[in-house]
């Protein structure tokens, strides 16, 4: 079993009053992909930005990689090696598909391969095609892998992934996958927040489920499958 | 008129509108990646001309070539955006977090530091640059002559854009500070120290404001009043550009440039009307400006916490209230004459600080000219008892009536907008209104204003004037405080917090936000007609902006978040003010050291003072 790279632990967080975790753990190993899992609302996106230091959280710690980057800002994360795509995708509009590549570039760390921009135009031939387009002018599928590789262009050797597939034609969403198990095949680690199991079935070797801000399950894929109650209990609609 | 006359004319609205679109576009730049309208801008303005009527001719001393001389504008203008690097890392990464309000305030207190510092430095007496070496002859164009320098400064606006344009779509600092525009928060999480980037931007802004004041250096001379001329300038060509917009700016710079060049033929006396006109007319048509876009909610709150409980007079309350109106009534029995009329000012600006925060704390209008309805009601007081031979009474009745007539006309373009542009707008607005206080000299008496603005005889003694300025205010403020707790009043609030579920549930979210304005304006023009006769004269410094900002330094001080805050804030601003002024001769420095630290420190002011107390007794 792979070392942890990311490791929450008891994190608290929430907006102004308003509680939304209440102290959650999980890990993500190396090169590994795991799914956070649960409904609208149940804390899947605060987690994250609670992880990337975008909402600082109040209690808990988060370690990445060797390092407590509880209280970071959010850049220092980002250099030390995570990397975020946000799940209203955040793409800058005003900014060519270049452009936007560029805001994510960073060198890579440690004599990985880095990604450079025209790797990033093998795996996603869509942007290649569109790298003079203003960002404003495509369709969600492609804003959406526009963030992922923004993202990439950082080197980073974990990513969280919020919601990929929401929203998104089936094909574009066939695509996504394809992108986060050649994301995997690279050896970078992936969280994933997910509502469609299928989706995150498809790509992932382990689970948590999340329900009114705190962990409910953490377990293999194949177990979280085989696991009706869990599943009817915080995941069907 | 000629052919060759035109051009010319035109040509000379094109030097102006260059050298406007070179100072605000660093505002709209610093304005659209830091979200903070800098009103220090244009005292980086100022700063950069004074260096450079202190730099450049020792230059030209050792040799009169015009390169020394653009050698000492650059030097000049950078030593400016170092400045401007230093607010930054001082004053404004502390700033990021606050509401557009205090940003605003905190930045017109370095305005007013940066004025004495200027003073203090260089004196009060004008200084006029050299003119530069190689440019000081005329050019004949279609049978006229044209200054070499002017076809310079033609040329340099273009070019300013142009490297602008290289720099922002060419370079890495470019391209970032292009992402921080649209989202300012993605771009940390891509690994972007944005502290780097916004000190970089600050530097850029401040530079491009320097090397404007620096250009202008042969023109005109440089003096101690030139950052607030060119900061209203600079606001409504990047209001009207779309604040964040650089081409915008220059497209506004030369519209406006080329307005005041015909404008002046026509009607030589109303070219800032004009002006007006054309912003209220692209306001209307684009609220966001020529080339701006809506402002992508950035996720915090743009307005400082308002009126939240409106709460009964509590025991406590009743008695303090009680003490107050008796001390108010008991001061020309026991006062001394200095006494009465500094009780009689706070009273005024206690109505006048009051109105406001209706706008402010109750409907989150944000207001940055409320002077304006003040001073217009002085106006509409003091040229009806001086040049209409009226008594005083009809004159303060038709003080409170020009206060709202304006805020009507001002209002019914100011509601369409919200958050920052709104605060744009007023401000314009009031500068308007002092402009034609300060340039219709046969009416108005200019710079001088009017004296003889005495009351009708039986109010003359201080002591019996003092308690009809009492019943005014008192009155006033009651009955304004009445509206508050009126459904009316609690309209605002929904609308203040959310203007779209106001709308949602049939509130017409626009009309109540004018009648507001509207009835904040007769209030404020009523404690100026009051004002005028208190003080026997009328003088555009009544509408002018540090009298706007002193009445949101009395909010500040008082606490925007309770019903009375404004008037615990105007009596202790007014006191303070008439006590220590007359001690320093840096009373504008101390004053705008005190608003950044209120700002800083006290966002609360005295009431939330109050209720911590409360809350712990």
């Amino acid at each position: 079993m792979a070392d942890p790279v990311l490791e929450v632990s008891g994190v608290t967080a929430g907006y102004g009053p308003a509680e939304v975790l209440f102290g959650v753990d999980l890990t993500l190993r190396r090169g590994e992909v795991a799914a956070l899992m649960g409904r609208n609302g149940a804390g899947k996106s605060t987690t994250m930005k609670a992880i990337m230091g975008l909402l600082p959280p109040r209690a808990g710690q988060v370690r990445f990689a060797g390092q407590d980057i509880t209280g970071w800002a959010p850049f220092q994360i980002a250099r030390a090696g995570l990397g975020y795509v946000p799940e209203d995708r955040r793409i800058f509009t005003d900014l060519t598909v270049a452009e936007n590549l560029e805001v994510g570039r960073r060198a890579a760390r440690g004599g990985r391969a880095a990604w450079t921009v025209e790797r990033l135009y093998d795996i996603f031939p869509n942007l290649a095609e569109m790298r003079g387009r203003r960002a404003a002018a495509m369709s969600g599928g492609e804003q959406q892998m526009l963030t992922i590789a923004r993202t990439l262009m950082g080197n980073p050797e974990a990513v969280l992934l919020d919601e990929p597939s929401e929203g998104l034609a089936p094909v574009i969403v066939e695509l996504m996958a394809e992108a986060v198990l050649r994301m995997k095949a690279e050896g970078l680690a992936v969280l994933l927040s997910e509502q469609s199991l299928d989706f995150a079935a498809a790509v992932s070797d382990r689970a948590f489920v999340i329900e009114k801000g705190s962990i409910r399950f953490a377990g293999t894929m194949a177990a979280l499958e085989a696991d009706e109650t869990i599943r009817t209990t915080y995941l069907t609609v | 008129m000629d052919f060759g006359f035109l051009v010319v004319q035109s040509l000379s609205g094109l030097a102006s509108a260059s050298s406007l679109f070179v100072i605000a576009s660093g505002l709209t730049l610093v304005f659209g990646v830091t979200r903070i309208v800098n009103f220090a801008h244009g005292s980086f303005y100022m700063l950069g001309a004074y260096m450079t009527v202190t730099v450049v001719p020792w230059l030209l001393d050792f040799d009169r070539s015009p390169l020394l001389f653009f050698v000492g504008v650059l030097v000049s203008a950078l030593v400016v955006g170092a400045l401007g690097v230093v607010m930054e890392v001082l004053l404004l990464r502390r700033l990021y977090k606050v509401p557009e309000l205090f940003q605003l305030l905190a930045t017109f207190g370095v305005v007013l530091m940066v004025q004495d510092a200027v003073l203090w430095i260089w004196g009060p007496v004008e200084i006029p640059g050299p003119r530069a070496p190689g440019l000081r002859h005329g050019v004949e164009i279609l049978g006229q002559r044209f200054p070499a320098y002017e076809l310079f400064l033609i040329c340099v606006g273009p070019a300013v854009l142009g490297l602008l344009w290289l720099l922002m779509h060419k370079t890495r600092f470019g391209i970032l500070i292009r992402a921080a525009t649209r989202d300012r928060e993605m771009v940390g999480a891509l690994g972007v120290n944005q502290a780097l980037l916004f000190t970089g931007t600050l530097f850029l802004g401040a530079f491009l404001a320097g090397l404007g004041g620096a250009l202008q250096i042969p023109r005109v001379s440089a003096n101690s009043q030139m950052d607030l001329s060119i900061i209203t300038e600079a606001f409504v060509v990047t209001v009207i550009g779309g604040m964040g917009s650089v081409p915008g700016a220059f497209l506004a710079a030369v519209l406006i440039g080329q307005l005041n060049a015909f404008g002046v033929l026509i009607f030589p006396k109303i070219t800032l009307v004009l002006v007006f006109l054309l912003m209220a007319v692209v306001l209307v048509v684009k609220p966001w400006g020529l080339l701006g876009r809506p402002e992508a909610a950035a996720g915090r709150a743009a307005l400082p916490e308002g009126i939240l409980a409106t709460p009964r007079f509590g025991m406590w309350e009743k008695v303090i209230l009680g003490v107050v109106l008796a001390a108010t009534l008991a001061v020309p029995l026991f006062g001394d004459a200095y006494t009465v009329k500094v009780a009689t000012e706070v009273l005024i600006f206690a109505l006048a600080a009051f109105s406001l925060n209706f706008l402010v704390g109750n409907g989150g209008i944000v207001s940055f000219g409320h002077a304006a309805y003040f001073g217009l009601g002085a106006y509409a007081a003091g040229l009806l008892v001086t040049r209409g031979g009226f008594a005083m009474e009809p004159a303060l009745i038709a003080a409170p009536i020009a206060g709202a007539a304006f805020a009507a006309l001002f209002g019914f373009f100011v509601v369409r907008l919200t958050g920052i542009y709104l605060a744009m707008l007023t401000l314009a607005f009031a500068q308007i209104a002092y402009a034609v206080c300060f340039q219709w000299v046969e009416v108005t008496g200019g710079d001088n204003g009017v004296v003889g603005v005495w009351p009708s005889g039986w109010a003359r003694s201080r002591e019996v004037f003092h308690y009809l300025v009492a019943a005014c205010c008192i009155l006033g403020i009651a009955a304004l405080r009445h509206v508050i707790y009126a459904p009316f009043g609690a309209t605002l609030r929904a609308a203040r917090d959310s203007e779209q579920r106001a709308d949602a549930i049939g509130v017409n979210v626009r009309m109540h936000r004018w009648l507001a304005f509207t009835l904040a304006g007769a209030a404020a023009g009523l404690a100026g007609g009051l004002y005028a006769f208190s003080k026997g004269s009328i003088d555009p410094t009544l509408l002018a902006i540090p009298m706007s900002i002193d009445f949101l330094a009395m909010l500040l001080l008082g606490g925007m978040q309770t019903v009375m805050g404004a008037v615990a804030g105007a009596a202790a601003f007014h006191t303070i003010k008439d006590f220590f002024m007359p001690l320093t001769d840096h009373w504008r420095f101390f004053l705008g050291a005190s608003i950044i630290a209120l700002v800083l420190i006290f966002p609360r002011g005295l009431s939330g003072a109050y209720g911590a107390l409360r809350r712990r007794a």
